[in-house]
């Protein structure tokens, strides 16, 4: 497939690390099933199988559901969890940025964007809307 | 393959608890033993008699270990299988296989945590365990687990069904009220729809009135095969239906966040004990937070999907409503150190022996216990009974 990367030489793990590192969101595809995967894992949690390839996801995703931590002004004050359903199958934890966490909402189109995190770069959303 | 001779070839036949609430001064493991001292004496059996065990722990990996050290016995079946809170219902099919098979004659099943008393606080716990055992593709997010998780279930649940709030504040004044007719729950005081609904919030839409205690807290069982159980201390509480299911680990790896592998562990579960839900008189469900009591009942088939609000509201599961549910008070407002399993078991044993005095539900014979561990991760249904639904 066209967006398909080479086949790492390492873990799933690490090499999903390294590519985010570099700005790369990549997420799994198997060959057998076809169906998308995320979290990066060594077999195809539908199928078993362990042919499995990178790509590039779209970025685009649907807040399947949200919480807001809540958490004294003094530490940071309140923030977002979020679960995203990607445009290609599978959900992942993550935040929804850019709008106040009461604002993000059940079935709000949002995007995907590699950011700064305190353990390195992670994936975060913002609304579709405002890209 | 479900197994059907084991429906009822297995009798729990002594109970027994200590430390709850605040266990100053004790350590887990000696509140652990005192429960499960109080648990063979209550079958009127000695240590000496115990030839099998099944403990976990939520820190200690090879628990089982200083367990068997501090009893001085020597099992020949040894169970450690930490599936979180509901393992003190799932170590009961494995049990009930030793059992039947003669690997071992009597089963003690025990727990303790000294969790709400301990110096080592519940964060450095949780730090500890991003080491140990980690979670990197949720972490990075800081979700305020368990809580944040059953919180994403939770709103789930209301976008896609409509249950609101004040559902989930129905299942939290529903345990008040059982807990104050049990002299062992920690917390008695009256308690409202209102107060609930205005109780600060710490993950929406989950406030702190939703959330289980944090208590110290032992408890302790003992199994013994069936035609043992008729000459021993107790009126024998047989199990009937054992099953245990996990479909994840991750709240973000739940296929549907509004279906619970408990599904799967009631539907085996009756299948054995040839049951249904309409047969069954009393329930004790792990309500480590309101949203749970709602989708176990809709999941163990109490009520249609998605119907659990309903089910709760005016008073449904509460002393009087139309089906008895969490009858000590469970562990929003009883006890809940931590993993809470063996507690949901103690009090279907007692509801089943009829000694739960003001809250006895009248001629109780049958009932379904539920656990729930993790983050919504593994679901263990366990159906007793007496004598009378042999």
């Amino acid at each position: 497939m066209s967006d398909a990367t080479s086949t790492p030489a390492a873990g799933a793990d690490k090499y999903y690390r390294e590519q985010l590192e570099q700005g790369n969101f990549l997420i799994q595809r198997c060959l057998s099933c076809t169906r998308g995967i995320f979290y990066p894992r060594m077999i195809c949690p539908h199928c078993g199988s362990d042919q499995l390839e990178w790509f590039k996801p779209s970025g685009e995703g649907v807040v399947y559901s949200t919480t807001i931590v809540r958490r004294k002004a003094e530490h940071g004050g309140d923030y977002n969890v979020a679960l995203v359903d990607l445009a290609e199958g599978p959900r992942m934890m993550s935040r929804v940025e850019d709008l106040a966490p009461e604002a993000v909402s059940i079935g709000m189109p949002v995007r995907a964007r590699v950011v700064d995190g305190e353990e390195g770069k992670m994936v975060v959303f913002t609304p579709a809307e405002a890209n | 393959m479900i197994d059907k001779k084991l429906r009822g070839a297995v009798a729990i036949a002594g109970v027994g608890q200590a430390g709850l609430g605040q266990a100053h001064g004790y350590t887990e493991m000696e509140i652990l033993v005192q429960a499960a001292q109080r648990a063979v004496a209550d079958a009127g059996l000695t240590m000496q008699d115990i030839d099998g065990i099944a403990t976990a722990s939520v820190t200690a990996t090879m628990w089982a270990m200083p367990v068997i050290e501090h009893l001085g016995i020597k099992p020949t079946f040894i169970d450690s299988t930490m599936l979180g809170g509901s393992s003190f219902v799932a170590h009961l099919m494995p049990a009930l296989q030793a059992l039947e098979s003669g690997q071992c004659n009597a089963v003690l099943v025990c727990y303790g945590s000294t969790q709400r008393t301990s110096t080592i606080g519940r964060a450095e716990i949780a730090n500890a365990r991003r080491k140990l055992d980690p979670q990197p593709y949720e972490a990075p997010y800081n979700p305020l687990n368990p809580l944040s998780s059953y919180a994403l279930v939770a709103a789930r649940h209301m976008h896609q069904y409509g249950t609101r709030r004040e559902h989930l504040a129905e299942v939290a004044v529903a345990a008040r009220r059982w807990a104050q007719m049990n002299p062992e729950a920690t917390q008695r005081d009256p308690l409202s729809i209102e107060e609930v609904l205005a109780s600060r919030m710490v993950s929406d839409p989950l406030s702190v009135r939703d959330c289980c205690l944090v208590t110290d807290g032992a408890g302790a069982y003992v199994l013994v095969r069936a035609d043992r159980a008729k000459d021993l201390k107790q009126k024998p509480v047989y199990v009937l239906g054992s099953s245990t299911a996990v479909w994840n680990r991750q709240i973000s790896s739940m296929a549907d966040l509004t279906v619970t592998a408990a599904q799967q562990s009631g539907r085996i579960a009756f299948e054995m004990a040839g049951l249904t839900p309409k047969d069954i008189d009393v329930l004790e469900l792990y309500d480590a937070f309101t949203i749970n009591t709602i989708l176990f009942l809709e999941d163990l088939g109490f009520c249609k999907k998605g119907e659990g609000g309903d089910f709760v509201s005016n008073g449904g599961i509460a002393p009087g409503g139309h089906l008895p549910v969490n009858t000590n008070g469970g562990g929003l407002s009883c006890i809940h150190p931590g993993m809470y399993g063996v507690f949901i078991m103690i009090e279907a044993v007692r509801q089943l022996r009829a000694s739960c005095g003001e809250r006895q539900i009248a001629n109780a014979q049958t009932a379904v216990v539920h656990g729930n561990g993790g983050t919504l991760s593994s679901q263990s249904t366990a159906i007793l009974g007496t004598q009378a639904v042999l």
